[in-house]
């Protein structure tokens, strides 16, 4: 962070040092990879809130009747919508993987008194992921 | 001629300066020197003047953390040649106020750690003729992560949330709380819980994560924070489940 223009300074006493404040830049995050990338996980709950939004939309045309439900799936077949999708997709596929990569940090599985690896945390996730879409895969494509 | 390193330190003198600079040193460039050395004899050597604090040179006192080419990093254990060609900067650890060149003031974190009772606390402590407290390996082992820390600070000049809330307590002091909350002989997790549930304890960390990997000691304070968190909830679902319940 670069210093920045300080007001003139005050007399200096043994008990009373001035101290330096270095004043906290808006674009800290832009400066290191590691915050940019914590910015980008925070900033990609978008493409899950995406999904949220989308599904509740759908159970409202579900509920209004078939009329309503075609008219909506054809609305999502629109080239716009297809695009919308695929990025939210994207954004929820980078956010899913960079939480489950910190799983490991927030849970402690204990078995038999020995703490469960993180590594093992994180594979359990993503297997339980994988175990999710495939139910869902065969409800849906069947 | 033997192969030199260029060191670029933050020289802050508050009598003198309205801000910090940098002053650029050529220092030997030794495969067994670590930046302390390098700092070191500087001081000896070039400048008696650069003022910064170090003690054990061994990874155990914490007093010698700076930035290091904008990394929180104990200077006793960060090897020169790890940055060569160079240059190295130097800098005073990130968010600290600095009282004088690589020095910064450490009082409002040392009054946060007061903060959260980092002792055990009981509420049937026995005479001591009834002797110690007792714990299984298995029991230490729940806690042993937590009280490896070694009070460097690493942690808060890794966390951007510290440096934008000057209010919030902190990885360090919370994991040291969780330190105490899961050691079999404390009775304190209520009291600290008031303390930590507020909005400038746990709640304000929105893990970043970086003050786990800052930590030379391995502590893990961002899981610590979440570990806490998940507890902090659980207590409030219990709290509205069954009020009068002793928590």
């Amino acid at each position: 962070m670069r210093p920045q223009p300080q007001p003139a300074p005050t007399p200096y006493t043994p008990y009373h040092p001035r101290w330096y404040r270095t004043p906290v830049s808006t674009y800290w995050w832009m400066h290191r990879w590691v915050y940019f990338r914590f910015v980008l996980r925070e900033l990609t709950s978008f493409g899950v809130a995406y999904f949220c939004v989308m599904t509740l939309l759908l159970v409202r045309a579900l509920s209004k009747g078939p009329q309503a439900f075609e008219a909506f799936e054809v609305r999502l077949a629109s080239p716009f919508f297809i695009c919308m999708t695929v990025i939210a997709l994207l954004l929820a596929l980078f956010h899913t993987s960079t939480w489950f990569s910190l799983s490991a940090h927030a849970m402690v599985v204990r078995i038999g008194g020995t703490r469960v690896p993180g590594i093992l945390i994180v594979a359990g996730n993503y297997a339980a992921w994988l175990v999710v879409s495939a139910i869902l895969a065969w409800f849906l494509l069947r | 001629m033997a192969e030199t390193i260029q060191l670029e330190v933050t020289r802050y003198s508050p009598e003198k300066d309205s801000a910090p600079s940098f002053q650029k040193y050529e220092v030997p460039l030794r495969k067994d020197w670590v930046v302390l050395d390098a700092l070191n004899y500087v001081k000896d050597k070039q400048d008696g003047s650069l003022t910064f604090r170090w003690s054990c040179r061994m990874g155990v006192c914490g007093s010698c953390g700076m930035m290091v080419n904008g990394e929180p990093k104990l200077t006793c254990a960060t090897f020169l040649s790890k940055y060569a060609p160079g240059p190295v900067r130097v800098e005073p650890l990130r968010y600290f106020p600095i009282v004088r060149d690589l020095v910064v003031e450490m009082s409002d974190f040392m009054a946060k750690f007061r903060k959260v009772k980092p002792w055990l606390v009981r509420k049937d402590d026995k005479p001591l003729s009834e002797g110690e407290f007792l714990q299984t390996p298995e029991q230490l082992e729940v806690y042993k992560q937590y009280s490896m820390c070694i009070n460097c600070t690493l942690c808060y000049a890794a966390c951007p949330v510290y440096g934008l809330d000057p209010f919030f307590i902190g990885p360090a002091a919370i994991a040291l709380a969780q330190r105490y909350n899961m050691d079999s002989r404390d009775q304190g997790s209520d009291e600290r819980m008031d303390i930590l549930s507020q909005h400038e304890g746990i709640w304000g960390c929105t893990f970043v994560g970086e003050c786990t990997k800052a930590c030379p000691k391995n502590v893990d304070p961002a899981g610590a924070i979440q570990q806490y968190k998940l507890a902090a909830t659980m207590n409030w679902f219990k709290t509205l489940l069954a009020p009068k319940a002793p928590r």
